[in-house]
């Protein structure tokens, strides 16, 4: 055997064992793909409560700097239980919920409307719409002190920062789907002498709803931020508060219980939403238009 | 004949020195178009891509004014969409919110109204069945193969029994067999309700089967090259097709197209 065959061989048994190596992760990466989404989704929490539980008791972060995931539950425990007895708590919670509510509403209906004017005309889709998208781009978040000033420390500012918080990608989202709609259905239209308000409901409106709904996604998750940042900033009411006061205490496992709840109220809109969107658009499926 | 009292013209159409040349890009898609249109005629137009087929149904149909030249339907000026045309897209356009059935009646819902559209539910499976597609009222257009959803667009236009058919081609998404039992059903229907019919197709056989009158079209700019007469008695069948006259006049027209390629001859 020659030196060269000898280090042939040896490369050849590296290379099996790093294929060997190389089909278990496979194999396993395999596994992970067929796993369902609520079990792949679930997997991941729990290896990540884990990991984090094990780093905050082996001490490796102060419970100070970052509660543990247990300490975190029992803090949801008690938060829960204010809440269910009808406590202080809840009242603050219902504060946040109208503010982002009427914000939300408030943006929806505005927003539509503007939306439906500047995308009515070219004019509008050229000249007013990058002025809006340019609006949206701003750090829209900064504005929280201005809204305080302007509109006192009621629920009036804290709403009103929601709804400017959500407004944006709904003008966006409608001026856009106005335009989405093509040559050949509204020549479809024409031919069948069909008046400007049928082409505007029977045509504009259904092309427009994908857009719509897109936006809408992006403005109910704003709107949370809005209406917190809001009461962040002053007036000392809401859900929000009670995050502020609870961090200025350094108890951080109340913390994030209550953010956690904070996260829920944004979910279950978002999910009402969704579920709205596929109610009205089951029929948007790129490419089979026929 | 002379007894008759003439409300209106004999012709459907009358096109007299046509012209249409598109802003955009500045082309002249159509030249110097003449026809004239008898009432229950069937006519095909056929020509390369591009000859400006479309543009002359779309003309026809009202939705574009042409640049030049005179349009008269019944022997008046066109001035829009009118009422007795119906037009069928080269491509189906159909609205995809909207069941085929739903679909199907969005002429008469636009012309008259939600509680019309419903009432006319009945004539509209009729027709769905009548095309070979009565099993898919229900379902949507996302569901429907694209000769399926060519077919739901006859129906739709087929609904308000038009006096005009435009027709931009209808079958060309179907299988050969489909399209000449479609073919032979289209003429059944446009004789029963003395229509007149204007169809755009890319096969010479289906043009002459079909037709009248074939309009063999050249390209760049569109023109009318041959107008070829098709005496061949009615009703067709599909024995019209093994005709020995029927051959010559397919041989005619494609004769016309070469000619209009620049081919000459052969
Ligand atoms: N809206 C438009 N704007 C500018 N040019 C157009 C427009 N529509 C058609 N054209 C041009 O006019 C010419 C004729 O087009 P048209 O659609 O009538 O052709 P066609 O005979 O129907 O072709 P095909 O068989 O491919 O459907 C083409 O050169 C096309 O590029
Ligand atoms: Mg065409």
């Amino acid at each position: 055997m020659t030196v060269s065959e000898v280090r042939q061989r040896d490369t050849q048994e590296e290379r099996m064992g790093r294929r060997r190596g190389v089909a278990a992760v496979r194999g396993a990466g395999k596994m992970l793909n067929r796993l369902p989404t609520w079990a792949a989704v679930l997997l991941i929490i729990v290896v990540v409560l884990a990991l984090w539980q094990l780093v905050v008791s082996l001490g490796t972060i102060s419970e100070l700097v970052l509660p543990s995931p247990l300490s975190v539950g029992g803090q949801l425990v008690i938060v829960t239980q204010q809440l269910i007895g009808g406590e202080y708590l809840l009242g603050q919670l219902w504060i946040t919920i109208q503010e982002v509510l009427l914000g939300f509403g408030l943006a929806v209906t505005v927003g539509i409307t503007v939306g439906l004017i500047v995308g009515q005309t070219e004019f509008g889709r050229k000249g007013v719409m990058p002025i809006f998208v340019l609006l949206d781009a701003t750090p829209k978040i900064a504005f929280a002190p201005v809204f305080i000033a302007w509109f006192g420390f009621g629920i009036a500012s804290k709403f009103l920062m929601a709804a400017f918080m959500s407004i944006f990608p709904i003008i966006v989202g409608t001026a856009a789907g106005l335009a989405a709609t093509s040559e050949e259905e509204i020549k479809l239209f024409r031919s069948m002498k069909a008046s400007g308000w049928d082409i505007f409901w029977k045509l504009k409106v259904h092309r427009a709803l994908p857009f719509v709904f897109t936006g809408l996604k992006i403005a109910v998750v704003a709107a949370v931020t809005g209406a917190v940042a809001a009461e962040f900033i002053g007036g000392g009411i809401g859900f929000g508060e009670q995050v502020r006061v609870a961090a200025a205490r350094i108890a951080l496992d109340r913390v994030f219980a209550l953010i956690l709840y904070l996260s829920v109220l944004g979910l279950l809109l978002y999910l009402a939403v969704a579920w709205l969107q596929k109610k009205l658009t089951f029929w948007d499926q790129p490419g089979r238009d026929r | 004949m002379s007894s008759m009292t003439r409300t209106r013209s004999e012709e459907t159409y009358a096109v007299s020195g046509l012209s249409h040349r598109y802003p955009a890009g500045d082309v002249l898609a159509l030249q110097g178009i003449d026809m004239v249109l008898p009432k229950g005629s069937v006519t095909a137009l056929i020509g390369p891509s591009g000859c400006g087929k479309s543009t002359l149904l779309n003309i026809l149909s009202g939705l574009l004014r042409p640049t030049d030249g005179g349009v008269t339907l019944f022997g008046s000026p066109l001035t829009g969409p009118p009422d007795e045309v119906a037009h069928m897209f080269q491509k189906a356009t159909l609205l995809p919110w909207r069941t085929t059935l739903e679909n199907v009646v969005l002429p008469i819902e636009i012309r008259d109204g939600k509680k019309a559209a419903k009432a006319a539910y009945g004539k509209a499976r009729d027709l769905l069945r009548m095309v070979g597609i009565g099993d898919f009222e229900a379902a949507y257009p996302q569901a429907l193969s694209g000769g399926m959803a060519q077919r739901a667009a006859i129906c739709r236009m087929l609904i308000t029994e038009p006096e005009v058919f435009l027709l931009d081609e209808p079958f060309g998404a179907l299988d050969e067999l489909t399209r000449e039992r479609m073919d032979i059903e289209l003429l059944r229907i446009a004789k029963d309700s003395e229509a007149t019919v204007v169809l755009v197709t890319h096969s010479i056989p289906e043009s002459v089967f079909l037709s009248d009158r074939v309009y063999a079209m050249s390209a760049r700019p569109g023109r009318i090259e041959e107008v070829i007469d098709i005496d061949l008695p009615a009703p067709r069948t599909l024995d019209t097709f093994s005709d020995p006259h029927f051959v010559d006049r397919v041989g005619q027209v494609r004769r016309a197209l070469n000619r209009g390629h620049g081919y000459d001859g052969q």
